[in-house]
């Protein structure tokens, strides 16, 4: 009988992992940072016109780009003589399971079903969850879909016990566990058991599913502006959709656009805590994913991740729970549109960039996501207020406070953000580099991987090292 | 309440007790199990809440584990009016309107 105790399984990762997943990551390792992550890509992934084929298959993309009318009167109404920015938003709700997801689990359970895996596992508490059960659906595979859902008294998080509706609506297990980075253990569990295709949200497969999502907003926005974005605003959390989005954007031809990331901010709110799980009311696109895994991404259930936020990133905005509940609002009474909360995180963001930018500018917000029982606003602070939380009207900017308060603004031009200081980020990256691997010397390659993986400088790399207490091998 | 085979039940599996929890973890989840609730039909002819139970789930796999539910509703739901929310549109309509005082 097989071993189940947690250092036994994780022991076996690496063979469970090869089995699953499929991929000789050793083909692209240098040294134990350094890869070759474009060879990975190509080699790995599908072309762009082969994923757009395979999405066509199972009716996932082509989604409609969205100019928020509404929402652009009321930014040019309040925003200073000059400034407001027109935004777009792509509906990505409209795809099969409701949010774009199904683009990053379309080529995955693609592959499955090509090799011949009977059926398909990914460790998900998002909607994630339902693309992989709707795609496994639509190829004849099973599916399971494990969820970090309860704390220790049984109380699930709603948007959460949502998506395990979701998955058993289109036919799939859900195994339901309380609190605890050990879902990626018992994820082992079931693939070894099982046999099942890992369909990891951090492949290069799930990564090119993504990239048509930043190709079709290149083309569409070109379309109905006459140009390419002058900035795309993502929601972050595991980097997939950034770092897919961004991709497909150049492979269109917009290099110029910006790439701007944004997340909830749950700062002092621990992920892996019983007490904390239920005093978030967002169960991602927050901080709590969006900075460690920016920081160090091959935290992920893979040996490489292809999802890397900071090579895309230009900038990091942070938002509260508040606006972005706030413009969920916005976005139905104004425009017609109940979504989210997922693309919301975005659009609150780029609410506040509409301000400040010039009337001439196109922001586009890369995604909406279904929305319902579960998920809505309404659901989302019953529960909180449940949990203890105090909503207010208020300042969001001065009064939020995670964990304990929720402030929704008085006033459309209390939307705002914080600005992350994206040298702070890369500046961690390195640190984490340096904790991860247990280094202090690095090789002259060494620092020119860190610089093309956090899209800097090598000086700047150097500058880190020594801050932070390493050393230069010069050979 | 009787469940009997072949019905739509949930059960309850403690996968790791707090001992063997040896990731590294906050000291809040090091106290409690790490435990996993699975919904599948029930393959025993007959069981009450609290049995130790086998059931098939909706892709035929078979698991074990203590019967917590029998036809488990979802519960999650729309929430309630939420007083804080319910004016957003008519504060917004009302700047878009040209009364900037809103």
């Amino acid at each position: 009988m097989r071993d189940l105790s947690y250092d036994a399984v994780i022991a076996r990762k690496n063979e469970i992992m090869k089995r699953a997943v499929g991929i000789d990551y050793e083909k692209y390792m240098i040294g134990e940072l350094v890869f070759d992550y474009e060879k990975m890509m190509q080699e790995v992934g599908y072309s762009l016109e082969k994923v757009r084929e395979i999405q066509q298959e199972t009716g996932v993309g082509n989604t409609t780009l969205v100019e928020l009318k509404q929402i652009n009167r009321l930014i040019k109404k309040i925003a200073p003589k000059g400034k407001g920015a027109r935004i777009f938003i792509k509906d990505e709700a409209t795809n099969p399971s409701g949010s774009y997801k199904d683009r990053r689990a379309s080529v995955s359970v693609y592959h499955a079903q090509k090799h011949g895996y009977k059926g398909v596992i990914a460790a998900t508490s998002g909607n994630y969850g339902a693309a992989v059960a709707s795609q496994a659906a639509k190829r004849g595979l099973k599916c399971i879909i494990a969820q970090e859902c309860y704390d220790s008294r049984w109380i699930g998080q709603p948007e959460i016990l949502e998506k395990a509706r979701s998955c058993e609506a289109y036919g799939a297990e859900v195994v339901q566990l309380t609190v605890g980075p050990e879902l990626f253990y018992y994820t082992l569990v079931l693939l070894e058991e099982t046999g099942f295709f890992n369909a990891s949200l951090y492949t290069p497969y799930a990564i090119a599913g993504v990239e048509t999502l930043g190709y079709e907003i290149a083309i569409q926005t070109k379309e109905m502006t006459g140009k390419y974005p002058d900035a795309v605003v993502i929601t972050h959390a595991g980097g997939g959709i950034l770092t897919g989005t961004a991709r497909g954007l150049k492979k269109a031809g917009a290099v110029d656009t910006q790439i701007i990331g944004a997340s909830v901010n749950l700062k002092g709110l621990h992920m892996a805590s019983d007490n904390d799980f239920n005093k978030k009311y967002f169960t991602t696109g927050h901080t709590g994913f969006g900075i460690p895994f920016a920081t160090f991404p091959d935290r992920s259930d893979v040996p490489k991740n292809a999802a890397r936020a900071l090579r895309y990133m230009d900038r990091y905005l942070l938002v509260s729970q508040g606006e972005v509940f706030y413009v969920t609002e916005m976005l139905a009474q104004l425009e017609g549109m109940q979504r989210g909360p997922a693309g919301n995180t975005s659009l609150a963001a780029a609410f506040a960039l509409a301000l400040e930018m010039d009337d001439d500018k196109v922001i586009v917000v890369n995604e909406t996501e279904y929305t319902g029982a579960g998920k809505l606003p309404s659901a989302q602070l019953t529960f909180a207020r449940k949990m203890g939380m105090e909503i207010k009207r208020g300042d969001p900017i001065k009064e939020d406070l995670p964990g304990k308060r929720i402030v929704i603004p008085e006033h459309p031009s209390q939307i705002g953000y914080i600005e992350f200081n994206m040298e702070d980020i890369r500046k961690s990256y390195v640190k984490e580099v340096m904790k991860r691997y247990k280094k202090t010397k690095f090789t002259k390659d060494e620092v020119s991987f860190m610089a093309e993986d956090t899209n800097t400088t090598e000086d700047k790399i150097k500058e880190y090292i020594k801050e932070l207490g390493g050393e230069l091998i010069e050979a | 309440m009787i469940a009997k085979k072949g019905d739509w039940v949930q059960i309850q599996k403690t996968l790791l007790k707090p001992e063997e929890r040896t990731a590294p973890l906050p000291e809040d989840t090091k106290k409690v199990p790490l435990q996993m609730r699975v919904k599948g039909f029930l393959i025993n002819e007959t069981a009450q809440i609290g049995d130790e139970v086998e059931i098939e789930t909706l892709i035929g796999r078979r698991v074990s584990g203590k019967l917590v539910s029998i036809n488990p509703k979802y519960d999650h739901d729309f929430g309630e009016p939420v007083p804080e929310l319910i004016t957003i549109g008519i504060e917004l309509r009302k700047i878009l309107e040209g009364d900037s005082d809103a």
